[in-house]
């Protein structure tokens, strides 16, 4: 049969699905509903007292303050953590094994140890005075007065973040192509300069692992209440100290911790499409090649 | 005798144990043509590189209008330049890449401006009265607005000469402009860069484009492990080589 021939276009229809589709969807909606049977019947888990707390003011005060501390850290921890990259890549070595000796550290110990370590700092320099090194001292303060819950946390939590973001940084930077630098070089561009071509190319790659941490942190805020910060985690635990409604007050905690961290996987998603201006091409391209070429065409 | 523009006296590099330019002696007079071929791998590119100090000689000089490039005298001796010095003086010095390396997240506009904005920090206005004055040179001022990826090869190219050019460059170097290119598309940069060399820019051009550098060129250099083995008119060099060794590389090439 010659193709230019035949009954006309045949209609299109979808690929018959496999029955184990329908198994599977029978399974998993009666896991579901018999979770909901639990989660709804079983009276301890206290959504009255849920409903009760999860607006209230000792709660929202809370997740304020876990907010307030994950804007600093992010803040402090992301320019830390630029600084700590190019520190890496320095051809000083003495800089390079400096920065790279202060991620090791920051990485390698468990940041509730870190929490705890600075909370406590005063017991190791119960005066913290400046000065010269061996030398005389210009002026000292006392390390309890000087370091609170709050100190201590965005100490802990900024040091730490810092560590991280500085390998992540890095990985941008060393994401970019060697071309790019060599060709802002070229140009006459000082490393400063240069170092601003690069810098936006890199956040391309910087955005996805940087929202991540964003929400590790977010979660890891809930560490200082060790050291009775009154974040989103301790306010919950304080009620829950006075009229013993443990899970309820955990729901609530946890609520608002998902909640959030939905919000920024959302935001992610947005930042994203924007670093993404001359990778994907525009959903309307203006003809790049082909006849659109005469002036070129004109010319040779 | 005016001097050359471009003077190369005893270039030696080495990477790690490799010694890839022993001892280059090079000249380029003012508003010439001279390309630079030779087998893959005999240091030409690492050459154009020492000559805007995007990977400093180990030994020898690099003059480029006058201008000691890299280094500063001191007694008998020289002393590097600190990178600062050396990015100022690179401005005068443009340079083409095989891989055109436009900046990806900027319009060809954008490329064009990056220059004289980051670097001299012109005015925004007549920068790019300037920059769409150079993307209309090579043929490109309808694309101003487009992105590197909305462009073919060969216009990422001419956007990256215009890009060169911005900097009111003394000298160009080119290191293959074309050899990235599908073959239809390579005309439309040799032609731009005809033009250039037309309006008396001193270009040093690495190329396997024979057909320009007998056409273009006022001067062609052979290389071949790291060292100049010939030099001299197109003519001569190009169709009858004195070297076995050129007369074997062209008869390949
Ligand atoms: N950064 C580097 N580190 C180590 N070796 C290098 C480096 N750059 C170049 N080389 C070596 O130096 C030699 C000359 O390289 P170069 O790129 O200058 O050659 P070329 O003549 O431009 O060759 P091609 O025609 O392939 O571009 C090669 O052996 C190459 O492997
Ligand atoms: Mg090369």
């Amino acid at each position: 049969m010659n193709v230019t021939e035949g009954p006309g276009l045949r209609p299109r229809r979808n690929p018959k699905r496999s029955p184990w589709r329908y198994v599977v969807i029978a399974v998993m909606l009666f896991l579901a509903l018999a979770l909901a049977d639990v989660v709804l019947t079983n009276p301890n888990f206290g959504w009255p007292v849920v409903g009760q707390y999860l607006f209230s003011a000792v709660i929202l005060d809370g997740l304020l303050l876990t907010l307030e501390l994950t804007a600093v850290v992010m803040v402090v921890g992301s320019v830390l953590g630029v600084i700590l990259a190019v520190m890496r890549t320095s051809t000083n070595t003495f800089v390079a094994r400096g920065a790279w000796a202060y991620i090791w550290f920051f990485r390698g110990t468990p940041l509730l140890i870190q929490v705890i370590f600075w909370f406590n700092i005063a017991a190791l320099f119960p005066r913290i005075s400046l000065g010269v090194p061996f030398g005389p001292t210009l002026a000292g303060i006392d390390a309890n007065a000087l370091v609170t819950p709050w100190t201590a946390a965005v100490l802990a939590l900024s040091l730490n973040e810092g560590a991280y973001m500085a390998e992540i940084v890095r990985g941008g930077l060393l994401g970019v192509d060697r071309g790019q630098y060599e060709a802002a070089q070229a140009l006459g561009m000082r490393p400063s300069k240069v170092f601003g071509i690069i810098l936006p190319q890199a956040v391309r790659t910087i955005i996805p692992p940087t929202a991540n941490q964003l929400v590790t942190t977010f979660k890891n805020t809930a560490l200082v209440s060790v050291i009775g910060l009154a974040d989103l985690l301790h306010s919950a635990q304080v009620v829950y100290a006075l009229n013993y409604q443990t899970i309820p007050l955990l729901i609530v905690a946890a609520f608002w911790y998902l909640l959030l961290t939905s919000l920024l996987s959302y935001f992610q998603s947005l930042l994203e499409r924007r670093y993404s201006k001359g990778y994907v091409p525009r959903s309307r391209p203006r003809a790049a090649t082909g006849t659109s070429d005469a002036v070129a065409l004109k010319e040779a | 005798m005016e001097t050359p523009m471009i003077v190369l006296r005893g270039i030696q590099k080495r990477f790690d144990s490799v010694h890839v330019l022993k001892g280059v002696d090079y000249s380029v007079s003012r508003g010439s043509v001279s390309c630079l071929i030779g087998p893959s791998g005999s240091g030409k590119s690492t050459l154009l590189r020492c000559i805007n100090g995007l990977q400093p000689a180990d030994e020898g000089e690099v003059w480029v209008d006058g201008e000691l490039i890299g280094l500063r005298i001191d007694g008998d001796h020289v002393i590097p330049l600190p990178e600062k010095e050396i990015a100022d003086q690179r401005r005068q010095i443009g340079m083409v890449f095989q891989r055109f390396n436009l900046f990806p997240h900027m319009t060809a506009l954008e490329n064009v401006m990056s220059g004289p904005l980051r670097v001299n920090r012109a005015d925004k206005e007549r920068t790019r009265d300037l920059a769409m004055g150079l993307l209309d040179r090579v043929g490109l001022a309808e694309r101003a607005d487009h992105y590197p990826n909305e462009l073919s090869g060969g216009q990422q190219q001419r956007v990256a000469i215009a890009r060169a050019l911005a900097m009111k460059p003394k000298v160009m170097l080119f290191d293959e402009p074309t050899s990235a290119l599908d073959p239809e598309l390579v005309g439309e940069v040799l032609s731009v860069m005809r033009d250039l060399a037309a309006e008396g820019m001193t270009m040093i051009v690495v190329t396997h484009e024979m057909g320009f550098a007998r056409d273009v060129a006022d001067h062609v250099c052979f290389m071949d492990e790291g060292v100049i083995v010939e030099e001299g008119h197109p003519d001569t060099v190009l169709t009858d080589p004195r070297t076995a060794r050129a007369r074997e590389f062209l008869k390949r090439g």
